[in-house]
């Protein structure tokens, strides 16, 4: 009983801190309509930076600067969203699919520099020599989980509020017109370039809070927690919950990694020993099956973007 | 009394469905005539033509040329059913040189050298730059080019949207007389214009489009001084006329 | 140093391959295209099942061509893959991106060929295994051309170079003496005009995905002569393959020729400052440079 809670808690743990970070991926995508092909780099920014600035000093790499906790969390936001300001302002100008082309290109390179700088990354055996905040006044290591969960939630909650406020701020309306009509926008003297790189840096900057998160539970980071692969299990969870509206992509969240979760585990537990070596590969073709799926019969998720109407518009009948 | 070679019955037409840009329209199209369509901007004269070109669908109504039934073709068909459409900007290929234009609307066809031959002969100015790439061509010269591309496959009927748009007052009247030309060869020839007094003066039959239905149809020497036409192109509401 | 200059241009030849039907499907499509490289894949391993299907019935067909480690059982292979790919990648197209096409988002396709990479190359693990394999296990030793500056050079490469600049010529005849190639051209410049001139569009695009299926295919049994064949092909040339088509700019079929060599070389070269472990990092270095030099390639025009 006690192992069923504790596996709860950790999955809603993971679950959370994704659903963190599929909410930043909805504002670009979905109220932005900027395809990032490479959101595990601004994860992975989020994650290394977190650890770098809140580690403890290391001796064969930098960082371990010790900094206090909330700070370090903050530090690998804004790493994300210095990363997201250099690529954007590179291609957020092109065609869209450069756009892509160069985000997903972000990705694969971060994961490769971070395999090889060893002095920065530590290299392919990962960043350690962090000590959990707080985890040395909590001797029991379920209750620390527990405490932990609330802190991820609970920021899961702020996000979702800041990301419902913003979208219906005129903020938001001026994305959704970019979105749906950039000329139409243009005319009325906007600047969409400008006004997307904002967007995609401050939805790499939510994305690589919940990659600080993630490093943050495990007391770890690894080029393994940055594989590409990251990349489409995020889409995945963003488009079954539809695209634009901030709840579907919390549920979507939660739905995918529970499928995703079982599937791993049932693979684990009935197939035999020859299959389970390609649990992976299954999974993938399932995701992929999800994404495709999705696009040809339900494009606009099991949750469809509300639209929000301007209410000032209305309230002159 | 010359054949009609084109009959529209009842035309509704529109790019999306439940939003008709015609509502009703009916035309007749005699055998080698000039027949020009005018009327005030989105009156629906281009979806008219791209309607009888396949490009736009056909909601309900029927098209037919020399009695058979083309409503609904799809648009490559054209040339099979002896149609040839010039579109209104950008109708010719510029990263092609004018000879590879040609080559390219003919490249079914069994006789496409004697064809194209036959193009430059018509049309000289093109035959001294055959290859060049198109996109060089001066604006008159692209109208030429993008006429003899319609021309080259032997077409029973022209469709012309705006061939004069753009160029300049010499060459528009160049543009126009070539049409009024092709007609006296047995080519019959619709043509919508913005051009309208210059168009009138050449056209044999002339129709008034207004809000995607028939404003009034007359011979084109009648209208050219009828104070109806000014009216139509003011703005002025005017709902029926017969 | 030459000797970098000589294993770029072959890896440019292959990358090459990759990036025109690429800039094709980009061009004519408009939308980034994230499963092409899984083409390659495709091809490698259906050219493996022919060969060894082949080999199989006529043993005779798996003696080596003189000195190369390509057999004629493995030549016929070749060019079975390539219709095998060719056919895949418009099926691929009918199925998947005609469908979202006709919706008429151009993001959506290119979502959607993420997917479909995905699911490709997890196929192909699940098929043919996640460990490498080759086409053949003799050895076939490199000769060297040269002792100072050292240059060693094995036949296979000189064999896919030739044979690669060889499908690249026949492409230039198609596209620049038939009319086949001018309908391309003129898809690619106004799809609604070309329409009207008679040419069928959904002929055309399908015609664009199978002429670059069966170059990827030609492409991928290339790379596995000179590396092997594993399922993760695709995953690591599709950013390569990117970068040659912007370099050479979208929608153009010698810029990405040039920008596959170029690639290819440049790639080479970076690793003789850069530690090899880098290498992956490389394509995207020099379409950041690129990009910042000149945003539409070498050849390409500004689209929007």
């Amino acid at each position: 009983m006690m192992g069923l809670i504790s596996y709860l808690v950790f999955f809603i743990t993971i679950a959370s801190i994704l659903a963190i970070a599929v909410l930043g991926l909805n504002l670009q995508w979905g109220n932005t309509g900027l395809f990032n092909g490479g959101v595990v780099a601004f994860f992975g920014a989020g994650a290394y930076g977190t650890l770098l600035l809140g580690g403890d000093p290391q001796s064969d790499h930098i960082g371990g600067f010790d900094l206090f906790y909330p700070l370090a969390l903050l530090g690998g936001a804004v790493a994300a969203g210095v990363l997201a300001w250099v690529v954007g302002r590179l291609t957020l100008h092109l065609r869209h699919d450069y756009f892509a082309i160069a985000t997903f290109g972000v990705a694969v390179t971060f994961e490769n520099v971070m395999r090889n700088a060893e002095g920065l990354s530590g290299g392919a055996k990962g960043l350690r020599g962090f000590t959990r905040p707080l985890e040395a006044f909590v001797n029991n290591g379920f209750t620390y989980n527990v405490l932990f969960l609330l802190v991820v939630t609970s920021l899961l909650v702020c996000t979702y509020l800041f990301l419902e406020r913003l979208i219906r701020s005129p903020y938001g309306r001026l994305l959704r017109a970019i979105r749906e009509d950039e000329i139409a926008a243009c005319s009325l003297g906007k600047k969409p370039d400008r006004i997307r790189l904002t967007a995609f840096i401050t939805g790499s900057c939510i994305v690589g809070l919940a990659g600080g998160l993630y490093a943050t539970f495990y007391a770890f980071v690894s080029p393994q927690d940055v594989l590409p692969t990251l990349t489409f299990q995020l889409w995945a969870m963003l488009i079954v919950g539809g695209a634009g509206n901030n709840r579907g992509a919390i549920f979507g969240t939660f739905l995918i990694w529970g499928a995703w979760s079982a599937s791993g585990w049932g693979l684990s537990r009935f197939a035999p020993v020859e299959v389970q070596l390609y649990t992976g590969t299954m999974q993938f073709i399932l995701i992929g099956l999800v994404i495709v799926g999705m696009l040809l019969w339900r494009p606009q998720g099991l949750f469809p973007e509300r639209l929000v109407v301007s209410q000032s518009g209305c309230k002159s009948k | 009394m010359a054949e009609i070679l084109l009959r529209a019955t009842d035309i509704v037409a529109g790019y999306v469905k439940d939003l008709p840009i015609l509502k009703k329209v009916n035309i007749e199209v005699k055998k080698a005539s000039l027949t020009l369509i005018i009327g005030p901007n989105g009156a629906g004269k281009s979806t008219f033509i791209k309607a009888i070109a396949g490009v736009v669908p056909v909601t309900s109504g029927q098209i037919s040329l020399s009695g058979q039934n083309i409503t609904g073709i799809r648009p490559d068909q054209m040339a099979q059913h002896s149609i040839a459409y010039v579109p209104q900007s950008d109708n010719i290929f510029r990263a092609l040189t004018i000879r590879q234009n040609l080559e390219l609307v003919l490249r079914k066809s069994k006789n496409g050298p004697a064809r194209i031959a036959e193009m430059f002969t018509r049309f000289p100015p093109l035959a001294g730059k055959q290859a060049e790439k198109a996109g060089t061509l001066s604006g008159g010269q692209r109208q030429m080019l993008a006429v003899a591309m319609a021309l080259a496959v032997d077409p029973l009927l022209i469709l012309m949207d705006e061939p004069s748009a753009g160029l300049s007052p010499k060459a528009a009247q160049e543009v126009l007389q070539l049409a009024r030309d092709l007609t006296s060869q047995g080519v019959t020839i619709l043509l919508v214009e913005q051009n309208v007094k210059q168009a009138m003066r050449l056209a044999d039959h002339c129709y008034i489009l207004a809000e995607g239905r028939n404003q009034h149809d007359a011979d084109a020497s009648i209208l050219l001084d009828d104070p109806i036409v000014g009216e139509i192109y003011l703005g002025g509401k005017r709902t029926n006329v017969s | 140093m030459i000797q970098s200059l000589a294993d770029g241009i072959l890896v440019g030849a292959i990358l090459s391959l990759g990036a025109i039907g690429l800039t094709m499907v980009m061009h004519i499509l408009r939308f980034a295209n994230f499963s092409h490289a899984e083409l390659l894949s495709i091809g490698a391993y259906s050219a493996l099942v022919f060969d060894a299907l082949f080999s199989g019935i006529l043993p005779i067909l798996a003696n080596k061509i003189g000195p190369f480690s390509m057999t004629w059982a493995l030549t016929l292979s070749m060019f079975c893959a390539m219709g095998v790919t060719g056919l895949s990648a418009m099926l691929i197209d009918r199925f998947v991106f005609k469908r979202i096409r006709e919706k008429g988002d151009e993001l959506s396709m290119v979502f959607a060929s993420f997917g479909v990479a995905m699911i490709i190359r997890n196929v192909l693990g699940l098929i043919f295994g996640l460990k490498s394999q080759l086409y053949s296990n003799d050895i076939v030793f490199a000769v060297m051309i040269s002792s100072d500056p050292m240059l060693l050079i094995k036949p296979d490469q000189v064999f896919v170079l030739l044979a690669a600049l060889l499908i690249m010529l026949v492409l230039h005849f198609v596209l620049s003496r038939t009319t086949f190639g001018y309908a391309l051209r003129a898809v690619a410049e106004n799809p609604s005009l070309a329409e009207v001139s008679g040419i069928r569009l959904s002929r055309v695009i399908a015609l664009v995905w199978i002429i670059g299926g069966c170059l990827a295919a030609a492409a991928g049994v290339f790379y596995g002569l000179n590396n092997h064949i594993n399922p993760v092909i695709g995953r690591d040339l599709v950013l390569p393959i990117f970068a040659a088509t912007i370099v050479g700019g979208i929608g153009s079929v010698y810029g990405a020729v040039l920008g596959g060599f170029i690639v290819g070389i440049a790639a080479n070269m970076a690793l003789l400052v850069l530690p090899s472990g880098y290498s992956p990092a490389v394509p995207f270095m020099i379409i950041l440079a690129l990009l910042l030099v000149r945003p539409h390639g070498l050849f390409g025009e500004p689209q929007t």
